[in-house]
């Protein structure tokens, strides 16, 4: 499969707010059940080990059109709580059968609340990880967590998840996760090989697409990829930051890469390339995957610094492992995670002598003209300094 | 209404003993004693008074600064030094005030804190304040991370979790701060206090079903949580507070008078009212105006409960203190999930035989606020009566337009009234 | 004849209607709203008297002149001729206004012969707004004198060599002053003028005419004895009514939703910083409502913005929007960034009228989630307000009704634009018949 192919796919699927994909999946085997998640983090494997499809529920982009989810929510909420309840309420994740929402923020943690009021006939999990990584206070906490998503999830397919369907889980994610750190590592070294939107969508497609095939796909286009001949230009590095909840479109992604921008580190779709090195498949895959959350260093802004760690580091390292010329703080508007955060970020690349910009987007942000033109700038002046 | 300014025996007592909790800690250094920042919600003040610490309540300074109609350029300095204007008033209006001195509500500045007990406890946000705080201050960070009651109800594993992070993460750092260690007995004894107190709270809330009610169970509620919510639980001073409360509460019920409005006794009671979502403070009293003007009194709210569920029930328990302080932590409102917070308020609106029930939305708080149009529907489904909903903010000047809330209260009293007046046609 | 008043008193315009003891509509008034609002409702409440005496004189034309020549004609001719002898008659306070504005500035004397020779054409001018077939772009004085006066003024001031700004600014502190008071009203020597004028018109024969004049001094006298008002709108608490003869624009536009189509139980009000959705049951009783949040994203008040940008009159919004074969989806109806985003659209080339079409969704969109919340649409469904008069609008709203809701019947009537005023005039009436007091707050125990 050519690249070209892939990526129509992945558009193809991006496209699919009526979760067809996902019905055609189901329709393929007896009593096949489907997982819709939010950002910023769940461990899929659970939903795999019970035999389930983890579907990602990631707004509804700019296109649909935004009726009866308006009405839930005052002019002061981000965008994507809007578009997910209208989809629900427009039956376009009818395929679902439950879904779980992690501690992200408040309006996510209500959102789960809402869903429990809208359709109580779908599990509504909320999925509260543990902000004190001491293994024996939150590690043991977080295990008995996931115990209970086992079991609630067992209720849902209607049979027994064992250890061995764990680890299986845990395999095919490791494989995943080895998967979209080589795509990232290559569009750092060689960013005009690997272009932003591309390795977008590509992740987007592992919001729905079973795991084993997915990882197919992204093998087939790190191969396909490295034979296309694609022209280098002069263009700026950059990290973008702040996309890890409420997605920019396809067409904002675009616009800053063709304002002169190549992303060479970003935040989206964390939930693929969380932790550092492999979950361990040998002993209890449950305390395997809590003691990987444990141990994980990833910093979002939805997860406490403790004491002794320098908030901003993380950034800081990826800008200088990447070779990023400059930031692109690009938050929802209304997201107080990334905006709280915002200021003391933005401190520490002062402090480090790290160039920035910043501007507010929503899911359906139509108006790109000012993000082009504000990105374009930046690029500019990116290659001014450093070309001087 | 009379219009003479009434003020109680626990008025004055209040204002006393806040006036000396700001003068302690105007002289804790001099004292020795050691100074903990932390929140309303989750707030460990038996824990904290067992180590000798005195607190400091930033979300209590961004509401004074807000009332003293400091927090607007409070807010517009924040948002000068990077903050958004999206983003939470109770945080830009602190940060501000920090900018500004950190001088606190009696002109003295507050002492920096030694501790920042991070009871993360029904709010994103508070995570976020004391990140923000810690990069200014030099000082550790205790955080007890609380876990969302998303199914209705605290479980073992919750409480485990909240009390061995006091065991293993707060009782700790405060040792380590304050030198003292932890004296189980002394905590207790504080709890037992509490008990007392609490009672009595209770006893002030649940007044309002009285026909009419005596208090304003949301403007005036505001000030009765106020010692039972800050440095004050489980002191003796508090415990007196409340006896005195308890008793002028009574006096009036047996006087069948109303509640006192800053205008005097309220003498008609019309619409009775349950409200949700926190008051607005930089118009306070213009807002509080607005209901006793059109004679309509708040029998319940749920603001009164963010820093404590008691009339649901919940006590300090001092033969288990711990795990007593993390069902505590665990039940405050704004941790509880969206169906409870509904069945909550419907209680209140059939408990308190009330007219109507409104919503205040708070810009500033997605904790409360995101979720609550659908609430709405379901109250209203619940109760069979139809709900109001207005917009302000917490201290954000900006965001409190008089017209428009006085506008849509007007119309809600209105539409009350003509529905009762349409069902006694009915009925007659 | 006893008079039922009611006043809405809203953003931009100001209502008056009158019913008589039988509920009967007999006259209604309009004004702009301004920043003395006891003036502004005094002129709609004396525009609304003058609507019901002619209506009386219509209706004894037809009862008992019929057969006269010319009287047929009569009424129309004679409101308008009545409207010029107003307009001449305010336009002449302006003008005064104006000359002693003058005197406060420097070059006296080529401000005065400028104003001069913009009064005087504007006077020769006014004929032609108030002959029979006129139709002036506005209603309002402010209005019609304003374009007048900036057009005439740019070449006076071009011919004195004046900077127009201040013969500008003169217009603006004298409008203020005109405005601000209400001008008298000289009902019978007015109507005389201006039955003269209209007969002169209608060559009537002094036979006729005699009879004619009889008629209107029998409806200049009939008493018309004003019982009770009441005031409702968006400045309600600043009318100059008792606190029980002021009701909330909620319960106002439910009961006069219900009385204009007694099948309503949801209606939708689009004014000009207002939206409201409202449920009401059988009776009119509003039973729920939901008004808009603090931002004025979809009111009236945001079309004008976007019709001062596109350079269109508002009332042109609608037909060009009407012609959008492919609509643009707009996002976002914030007011703040309207101007900008409009901009950007057509330097990107977009049609005119395919974004105005795509405003017009957006603005009903937001229309649509403020119904849902106040608890759907049901039948039937009354749409009220200035915005209601723009079909653009009502197309996007049937559109989003049928996909959302099916099918429903959607009410308009061309006298929306009164809905609040006719439910304060039944609130006046009822509490005039029911023999207690109207106040909202004096009826629950």
């Amino acid at each position: 499969m050519g690249v070209e192919a892939i990526i129509g796919r992945c558009q193809g699927l991006l496209e699919d707010l009526d979760l067809a994909c996902v019905s055609e999946w189901k329709a393929a085997g007896e009593g096949r059940k489907a997982i819709g998640f939010l950002p910023v983090y769940v461990p899929r494997e659970l939903i795999h080990a019970a035999g389930a499809l983890p579907v990602g529920i990631l707004g509804a982009g700019e296109e649909l059109e935004i009726v009866r989810g308006d009405a839930c929510f005052q002019s002061y909420i981000c965008h994507i709580p809007r578009s997910t309840v209208e989809l629900g309420l427009r039956g376009k994740l009818d395929a679902l059968d439950g879904a779980l929402f992690p501690s992200t923020c408040d309006v996510i943690r209500n959102l789960s609340g809402i869903w429990q009021l809208m359709f109580p006939e779908k599990e509504a999990i909320y999925f509260d990880v543990p902000q004190n990584l001491d293994p024996q206070v939150g590690g043991v906490f977080y295990r008995g967590l996931l115990a209970e998503i086992v079991t609630r999830l067992q209720r849902v397919v209607g049979r027994d998840v064992g250890a061995d369907d764990l680890r299986a889980a845990i395999s095919a994610y490791n494989a995943s996760r080895r998967l979209v750190r080589e795509l990232y590592d290559l569009r750092a070294a060689e960013p005009w090989r690997v272009p932003t939107s591309e390795a977008y969508l590509l992740l987007r497609a592992g919001m729905r697409l079973p795991v084993e095939e997915h990882n197919e796909l992204l093998a087939n286009y790190l191969t396909a990829v490295r034979d296309e001949d694609r022209a280098l230009r002069d263009n700026a590095r950059i990290v973008i930051t702040g996309t890890f909840c409420e997605q920019p479109s396809l067409d904002l992604i675009r616009t800053l890469e063709h304002a002169g921008c190549y992303v060479v580190d970003d935040d989206l779709m964390l939930v693929t390339r969380w932790y550092g090195p492999d979950i361990r498949t040998d002993g209890d895959p449950l305390d395997a995957i809590a003691e990987a959350w444990m141990s994980a260093d990833d910093e979002t802004p939805c997860r406490y610094v403790a004491d002794g760690t320098r908030k901003g580091q993380q950034l800081v390292d990826s800008v200088r492992r990447c070779g990023a010329e400059g930031v692109i703080f690009a938050a929802p508007s209304f997201c107080d995670p990334a905006l709280l955060d915002r200021p003391m970020l933005q401190a520490v690349l002062e402090e480090e002598g790290i160039a920035y910009t910043s501007f507010k987007y929503s899911e359906n942000t139509a108006q790109l003209q000012p993000i082009r033109e504000q990105a374009g700038t930046f690029a500019d002046t990116i290659k001014l300094w450093s070309d001087a | 209404m009379k219009s003479t300014v009434i003020k109680e025996p626990s008025m004055v007592q209040q204002k006393e003993m806040i006036a000396d909790h700001f003068q302690q800690l105007a002289e804790a250094a001099e004292h020795g004693r050691k100074v903990v920042y932390t929140f309303v919600p989750g707030n460990l003040t038996e824990l904290m008074l067992g180590f000798d610490t005195l607190p400091v309540h930033p979300e209590i300074n961004a509401l004074q600064s807000g009332m003293r109609k400091l927090s607007g350029s409070y807010i517009a300095a924040a948002e000068r030094v990077g903050h958004s204007e999206d983003v939470c008033t109770y945080v830009k209006c602190d940060i501000g005030m920090l900018l500004d001195g950190n001088v606190g509500p009696t002109g003295k500045k507050l002492p920096d804190p030694d501790l920042l007990l991070l009871s993360y406890t029904g709010c994103f946000t508070f995570m976020k304040w004391f990140e923000l705080l810690r990069e200014r201050y030099d000082c550790p960070v205790a955080m007890l991370h609380v876990p969302y009651q998303a199914d209705g109800e605290a479980t073992e594993e919750m409480i485990a979790y909240v009390a061995r992070q006091l065991e293993t993460e707060v009782i700790p750092k405060l040792e380590q701060v304050t030198g003292v260690a932890y004296d189980r007995d002394r905590v207790r004894e504080h709890m037992l206090r509490s008990r007392v107190a609490e009672d009595d709270l209770v006893a002030v809330l649940e007044a309002a079903k009285h026909r009419p009610s005596p208090i304003d169970a949301y403007f005036g509620g505001v000030y009765y949580i106020g010692p039972m919510f800050t440095a004050f639980r489980g002191t003796e001073a508090a415990q007196a507070y409340y006896r005195q409360l308890r008793s002028e509460v009574d006096a009036r019920v047996a006087a069948g008078q109303g509640p006192i409005t800053p205008e005097g006794l309220l003498d008609e009671e019309r619409f009775r009212i349950v409200v949700e979502g926190p008051p607005n403070w930089t118009h306070f009293r213009e807002f509080w105006k607005m209901f006793y003007d059109e004679g309509a009194v708040v029998v319940a709210s749920t603001y009164t409960k963010v820093g404590g569920v008691y009339d649901r029930g919940f006590r300090h328990d001092p033969d288990r203190p711990l795990e007593s302080l993390a069902e505590y932590c665990l039940g405050c409102y704004t941790n509880l999930n969206l169906p409870s917070r509904v069945d909550m308020m419907a209680d209140y609106v059939r408990d308190y035989a009330a007219d109507g029930f409104l919503i205040n939305s708070i810009k500033s708080c997605n904790s409360f606020s995101a979720g609550q149009l659908v609430m709405l529907r379901h109250i209203e489904d619940a109760t069979g009566i139809p709900g109001g909903f207005i917009e302000t903010d917490l201290v954000d000047p900006r965001y409190f337009s008089s017209s428009n809330v006085k506008n849509r209260l007007e119309s809600y009293f209105q539409m009350l009234a003509q529905r009762s007046s349409g069902q006694e046609v009915e009925s007659a | 004849m006893k008079c039922y008043v009611g006043i809405d008193l809203g953003s931009t315009t100001t209502k008056a209607l009158i019913l008589d003891e039988q509920a009967r509509p007999r006259g209604r008034g309009i004004t702009n709203s301004r920043s003395n609002y006891d003036v502004a409702c005094e002129v709609a409440r004396n525009e609304a008297f003058l609507d019901a005496r002619f209506n009386l004189f219509e209706a004894a034309i037809s009862e008992r002149a019929a057969g006269i020549p010319g009287a047929e004609a009569l009424p129309r001719a004679l409101r308008g001729d009545f409207a010029w002898e107003q307009h001449i008659h305010l336009q002449g306070e302006l003008e005064a206004t104006c000359r002693v504005e003058a005197e406060r500035g420097p070059n006296r004397e080529a401000v005065a012969a400028a104003l001069g020779e913009v009064f005087e054409q504007m006077t020769a001018d006014a004929s032609k707004l108030f002959g029979p077939d006129a139709r002036p772009r506005s209603d309002f004085f402010r209005d019609v004198a304003g374009a007048a006066y900036m057009r005439l003024a740019q070449a006076a001031a071009r011919r004195h060599d004046l900077p127009f700004e201040r013969l500008l600014g003169i217009f603006d502190k004298s409008i203020l002053v005109v405005e601000n008071h209400v001008p008298e009203q000289m009902l019978a020597e007015r109507i005389e003028r201006a039955l003269e004028r209209s007969a002169e018109r209608l060559e009537l024969s002094t036979e006729a005419l005699a009879t004619l004049r009889e008629l209107v001094e029998e409806v200049v006298g009939e008493p018309l004895v004003e019982d009770v008002s009441v005031g409702t709108g968006y400045g309600r608490a600043r009318l100059p009514f008792p606190r029980e003869r002021i009701r909330s624009e909620i319960l106002c536009h439910g009961l006069g939703a219900h009385a204009l189509f007694p099948g309503t139980r949801t209606v939708l009000d689009i004014g000009g910083q207002d939206t409201k959705a409202i449920q009401i049951d059988e009776h009119g009783v509003v039973t729920g409502f939901q008004m808009n949040d603090r931002c004025a994203a979809g009111c009236g008040r945001y079309l004008g913005y976007i019709a001062d940008e596109m350079n269109v009159g508002l009332h042109e919004l609608g037909p060009l929007a009407q012609q959008a074969t492919k609509p643009v989806r707009i996002n976002s109806t914030c007011t703040v960034f309207a101007g900008a985003e409009l901009r950007d659209r057509l330097s990107m080339g977009q049609r005119r009228e395919d974004i105005l079409g795509g405003l017009h969704r957006a603005i009903m969109l937001r229309a649509m989630s403020l119904l849902s919340r106040s608890g759907g649409i049901h039948d039937e469904f009354t749409f009220t307000g200035g915005v209601a008069k723009n079909a653009a609008a009502v197309e996007a709203l049937e559109g989003l009704v049928d996909e959302n809701y099916g099918q429903r019947t959607l009410n308009i009537s061309p006298d929306s634009i009164y809905t609040g005023a006719l439910g304060a005039a039944l609130f006046a009436l009822r509490s005039a018949t029911e023999q207690a007091p109207v106040g909202a707050n004096g009826g629950t125990r």
